[in-house]
């Protein structure tokens, strides 16, 4: 690998991030806050919520807004840049072979994941005031659940960028996006889905379940939640899936 | 020491349809075969190149010349190491593009045919970040990327996003693009398209200019006088296939007759193409119903001879079209088709 050119292009991509850090940190941020916001302060404020719930609606906000986050980083311009602009093919043409490009995306995305993480908790904390409940008793644990759940979101993200077209935006929201949200724990913990056991079985196929899960197992151990090793794991296996078929398809997109 | 180009019995057949990732914006359409046998998935192929053989030499200004869907992009494609070959070789030097394909890319720069700049920069930065990709050190990119900017009328928007540039700025700037790590080769795929005269000229100013530091250049076009005036060799292509190829001057010797009498008659008949190809000068004459080509020696002093063939046919002449020993002519008498179509 020629590193000064994949350096070069982390430092493109940071240089746009900057440019637009403003437009990407609302994008981030707006959604999970107003979650947090009313979930976690007007529900439990007024009682119609318990208070515990704060603790457990904050790792699964944070996990929803890394995965978002390193998804639409990865995928959007990568969409764009493919299609319409075509923006990519000077980079395509760098001296290094063009699997790299898509080892700097992931990267990228990674970077962006886990910032947003960090900004979401950070933020989260400070609207829901006191009584959040969350410990930072495992930082390695939590920094390593972090990176397999950026690592995730920034492949998925790839994934998806090379396989959806320009037209297909809105659909990839709906159809892929909407329902692993919803289905993805992060309002509620895996096992609050114990009445719909058929439900149940079938969200693990869902990457977040896993994020959500294994934040919400380091940085709030004291809720219900999927163990640390099967998180890892089942992360660790998406990762690699995404990582070999999001490479593939790149290549696919690349040459013809 | 130059860089050259070759290319031996280059093949690519798509088998679905090109993504436009290749800057395969036009190929061929034949060789189009329709579904398969029921029950298999349709089959789909294109021939976009046929065996193409090529050698460019270090140095040289070489053009592929030919209409769209002749198989022009496709071999900058394949030669820019983003199509991969269905069969044969091309090198860019001593590199086999496909297996070196890293080797390569550092001898290469390319201009597509339509401009793919980086939206989310300004034009230095884009020129900056190009510099940066090929390893060079900050300072030497600045002063390049300052270098070219001015070269091509474009420092005082420099520092504006290009996404407002105008297509003539972005071909410009396009072109600026692929100078920046001063490669061995330049492809410019249709360079000149969409470009006011004035900016054309400067562009065939930098391109002698580029090419006299040594650098070989292979660009495509579609434009008879681009190629006539740019090119040192030309290779006239047509559905995959190099039909013609030699310097400019060879290859309008090579027309018979040199000149090209185009004549619309009220009704082609053999017995006037008979008197017609009994003119003294008149080397072919292709007639196809009322359009009659003629190939000669001469232009205008035929006229008086061919207006009296036509009366004598019991016919009336309605048009008459004269053009000169030109690339356009020797395309058309390959094919039987006008370069435009």
């Amino acid at each position: 690998m020629n590193v000064k050119t994949f350096l070069a292009m982390l430092a493109r991509d940071a240089h746009v991030a900057r440019r637009n850090m403003w437009a990407l940190l609302t994008q981030t941020m707006l959604q999970p806050l107003l979650f947090t916001f009313v979930f976690g302060r007007v529900m439990t404020g007024s009682g119609m919520m318990p208070a515990s719930y704060k603790g457990m609606l904050a790792p699964g906000i944070m996990g929803m807004s890394m995965v978002m986050t390193g998804i639409q980083a990865v995928s959007m311009p990568l969409i764009a840049e493919f299609q319409f602009t075509r923006e990519i093919e000077d980079r395509l043409l760098a001296p290094m072979r063009i699997e790299w490009l898509a080892v700097e995306k992931i990267l990228a995305g990674m970077v962006q994941a886990l910032v947003s993480g960090a900004v979401v908790l950070g933020a989260a904390w400070l609207v829901l005031g006191a009584g959040v409940g969350l410990d930072f008793h495992r930082p390695l644990l939590f920094a390593a659940v972090m990176i397999l759940v950026a690592l995730f979101s920034a492949s998925g993200g790839l994934m998806l960028g090379c396989s959806v077209g320009q037209t297909q935006i809105g659909l990839m929201f709906s159809l892929v996006l909407a329902p692993m949200i919803f289905f993805g724990c992060v309002y509620y913990p895996w096992s609050a889905l114990g009445g719909f056991p058929i439900i149940q079985k079938m969200v693990l196929l869902n990457p977040l379940v896993y994020a959500s899960e294994g934040l919400r197992g380091t940085l709030a151990p004291q809720y219900p939640h999927i163990s640390i090793g099967a998180v890892a794991g089942a992360l660790a296996a998406f990762d690699a899936l995404l990582i070999v078929g999001g490479l593939k398809k790149f290549y696919g997109k690349a040459v013809s | 020491m130059g860089v050259g180009i070759t290319t031996k019995e280059l093949r690519k057949v798509y088998t679905s349809p090109p993504p436009m990732a290749a800057g395969v914006a036009g190929f061929s359409m034949m060789g189009m075969r329709g579904s398969a046998p029921k029950g298999k998935k349709k089959s789909y192929e294109i021939i976009a190149l046929d065996g193409i053989s090529l050698a460019i030499r270090p140095g040289e200004i070489f053009g592929l010349l030919g209409p769209n869907g002749a198989g022009k992009s496709t071999t900058i494609g394949i030669l820019t190491t983003r199509v991969r070959p269905t069969s044969g070789e091309a090198r860019i030097g001593e590199y086999d593009v496909w297996r070196q394909q890293v080797q390569a890319k550092w001898l290469i720069g390319v201009v597509q045919q339509r401009p793919n700049l980086d939206f989310s920069l300004t034009a230095r930065e884009i020129l900056l970040f190009h510099g940066a990709y090929y390893g060079l050190a900050s300072a030497e990119r600045a002063r390049r990327a300052a270098a070219l900017l001015e070269r091509f009328h474009l420092a005082t928007r420099a520092d504006e996003m290009v996404r407002g540039f105008s297509g003539g700025m972005m071909q410009r700037l396009s072109i600026a693009r692929a100078m920046v790590h001063e490669p061995e080769v330049l492809f410019l795929d249709e360079p000149s398209t969409g470009l006011d005269p004035q900016t054309k000229l400067l562009l065939w100013e930098i391109i002698r200019e580029y090419n006299a530091r040594g650098k070989t250049i292979l660009l495509t076009t579609h434009n008879m006088d681009e190629a006539d005036e740019l090119c040192h060799r030309i290779a006239i292509v047509d559905q995959g296939h190099v039909i013609a190829e030699g310097t400019p001057a060879e290859l309008k010797v090579s027309i018979p007759g040199g000149y090209l009498v185009r004549l619309h008659v009220g009704h082609g008949s053999p017995e006037l193409t008979g008197r017609l190809e009994r003119l003294p000068g008149v080397t072919e004459v292709r007639a196809d119903g009322n359009a009659v080509d003629l190939y000669a020696d001469r232009g205008g002093p035929l006229i008086g001879a061919i207006v009296n063939a036509v009366a004598e046919s019991g016919t009336e002449l309605c048009d008459v079209h004269i053009s000169e020993p030109s690339l356009e002519n020797l395309f058309l008498h390959h094919t039987g088709r006008s370069l435009r179509q």
